[in-house]
């Protein structure tokens, strides 16, 4: 009987030819990734293991991101734990400030994961790597922890969603919009504990940031993993960059699938999840006109090169309307320079737009942007729970870095078509 | 193992972000951590219960963040089990790797009401409501992880392992 892409990354990780959903197995992991909240308790329960090294110096990665540039003592502590645990073991993927990058635009920008990859990492985000054909995942600290000393963890083989997408996008609809509209239709636990497999005629059609914001929100959909297939696209983004070399699987084309979910981008509109759910989802002519303080482009989904050129793009020759903040975040030290050699940040700071050095910063309500209560910000980050960006009583609204950008100038959310 | 205690309900998709935000996520002291347990939901929330009390849920519980601050926070500010129709992946392994015990029961979820006194039998999953005189059956954990939650966590089942391999 056919596999699925996640059901033959985990076989070949697990030593054996074939797995079945619901099976639970030891896997061999590639890379094992933690950031500055959730590594500091893994080298904790590491140290409980009674053991003095990692099961391999090159195959760690740790990443302080959150609260860095060192939000307050506390944060500064947390990351000297990563940075000392990381000399000691002779971690080689230890990035600091001036080197780091928001985790899941690091890695594949530095070729530290590519197709056929089995990671995880101490971050729900994790599920990012999907997009190069590779299945990774979100754990906890304990996992994590493990995982170092040993190089393994346990799963459980997910069942596989099938997404077929179909179609041509409409101007100025994204990867961001997609699967903000897949959210919506099928809930924040639509695909909960089952892996979420983008296919179809039109996937050549969604670049590879695109592809990383989709398999990043797959976790808002309650996903184990989100995935991709291998194609030119991915071929041309991983050529050269990985250094490891990499294995690229394919689905069969009689694997099973618990569902198929079929999308005609002729359906998708460009999309805004409205507070608290990423599955409170509307079309932007829905979303209209509602008064906002504070725009954040930037994060995991949405911090890439080509984010940051559309949200340039719109905002050329225009000013952030007086009243609200518009704080642009490149994700990692790279895009930063290639932004700033392309000269977008001239247009972001002649609009009257803030940027900062790459952080998650205000996506998690760390720093660098926290709300006040009463405030709105739209952001092109991936979360709009209760209290996500700052006060309880505070709203976040996701969209694309096109909706993002033309709110900024607006001062309303807007679609970009109002000012363009 | 049996723990008792009052129910306190809680409704679907509880995220990791109001279980602990990340404003206090600079520290992974679990005291600390437990003081904010719940905070964005019920800012009462950790004085209101009793070491041994249940929180009760609906659907997809621990949901967004994969911070095991979440479980802990849980665990160290008293609750003794977690009681959801549904609970999302990450914090499912979380509580099943710090040892939080949980349990998935729609039965229970539904028909417990806030304040019932629960006594329950953690190995068989067996929830008895004292006030309403009813009992409910949790899903059985398959028997990997009903051994990991045997032996306190994945710390102690991987020190055992561990220490078989060197022998």
């Amino acid at each position: 009987m056919g596999q699925t892409i996640t059901e033959k990354i985990l076989a070949v990780h697990t030593g054996k030819t074939s797995v079945k959903p619901g099976e639970l197995i030891q896997a061999k992991l590639d890379i094992v990734l933690g950031n500055d909240i959730t590594a500091p308790v893994a080298i904790n329960e590491f140290n409980k293991l009674g053991i003095d090294k990692v099961f391999a110096t090159d195959r760690i990665a740790l990443i302080p991101d959150h609260f860095t540039p060192n939000k307050d003592i506390k944060s500064a502590e947390q990351v000297k734990v990563l940075r000392e645990f990381a000399a000691k073991m002779g971690i080689t993927h230890f990035y600091d400030v001036g080197e780091m990058g928001v985790e899941h635009a690091l890695l594949p920008e530095k070729g530290i994961v590519g197709p056929g990859d089995l990671i995880i990492g101490a971050d729900s985000h994790t599920c990012t790597y999907g997009a190069l054909g590779a299945f990774s995942t979100g754990v906890g600290s304990t996992d994590m922890g493990i995982a170092m000393a040993t190089g393994e963890a346990w799963f459980k083989v997910p069942e596989s969603i099938k997404f077929v997408i179909k179609g041509k996008k409409k101007k100025w609809v994204s990867g961001k919009d997609l699967i903000l509209y897949i959210i919506g239709q099928i809930g924040v636990d639509g695909a909960r504990y089952q892996a979420m497999e983008f296919t179809g005629p039109a996937i050549k059609d969604f670049s590879i940031d695109e592809r990383f914001t989709i398999a990043n929100m797959a976790i808002e959909a309650g996903a184990k993993n989100g995935i991709f297939g291998v194609d030119e696209v991915t071929l041309a983004y991983v050529k050269g960059r990985t250094i490891r070399p990499y294995q690229i699987y394919e689905s069969d084309a009689d694997a099973t699938y618990v569902r198929t979910i079929e999308i005609d981008l002729a359906d998708v509109d460009m999309q805004v999840a409205f507070p608290h759910l990423p599955e409170n989802t509307k079309r932007i002519d829905e979303a209209k006109g509602l008064k906002i303080d504070q725009v954040v482009i930037g994060s995991c989904t949405n911090g890439r090169i080509e984010d940051l050129r559309i949200a340039a793009d719109i905002m050329k020759g225009k000013k952030v309307a007086k009243g609200v903040r518009c704080i642009i975040i490149p994700a990692t030290q790279q895009i930063y320079k290639q932004a700033m050699n392309e000269g977008l940040f001239n247009i972001f700071i002649d609009a009257n737009a803030a940027v900062s050095t790459p952080t998650c910063g205000p996506c998690l309500g760390g720093h660098m942007g926290i709300l006040a209560k009463g405030e709105r910000s739209l952001a092109t980050t991936n979360r709009n729970f209760v209290g996500r960006m700052g006060s309880t009583e505070s709203e976040v609204y996701l969209a694309s870095p096109a909706v993002a950008a033309a709110s900024a100038i607006t001062g309303t959310i807007s679609s970009p078509e109002e000012i363009i | 193992m049996n723990v008792n205690g009052k129910a306190w309900k809680v409704g679907d998709h509880i995220d990791t972000d109001v279980i602990i935000p990340a404003r206090y996520l600079n520290t992974s002291d679990p005291n600390e951590l437990a003081k904010y347990c719940m905070i964005d939901y019920d800012s009462d929330f950790v004085t209101k219960i009793k070491t041994g009390d249940i929180m009760v849920a609906g659907v997809n519980f621990g949901c967004g963040s994969s911070r095991e601050h979440a479980p802990i926070a849980i665990k160290v500010a008293g609750i003794s089990c977690v009681i959801a129709k549904t609970f999302a992946r990450i914090f499912y392994r979380n509580a099943i790797n710090i040892g939080l015990p949980i349990l998935e029961s729609a039965e229970a979820s539904e028909k417990i009401k806030e304040g019932d006194e629960l006594e329950i039998d953690l190995a068989l999953g067996k929830i008895v409501n004292i006030t309403r005189k009813e009992t409910y059956t949790a899903t059985a954990f398959p028997p990997f992880m009903q051994e990991l939650i045997e032996q306190g966590g994945l710390i102690n089942y991987t020190k055992k392992k561990l220490g078989t391999a060197r022998l």
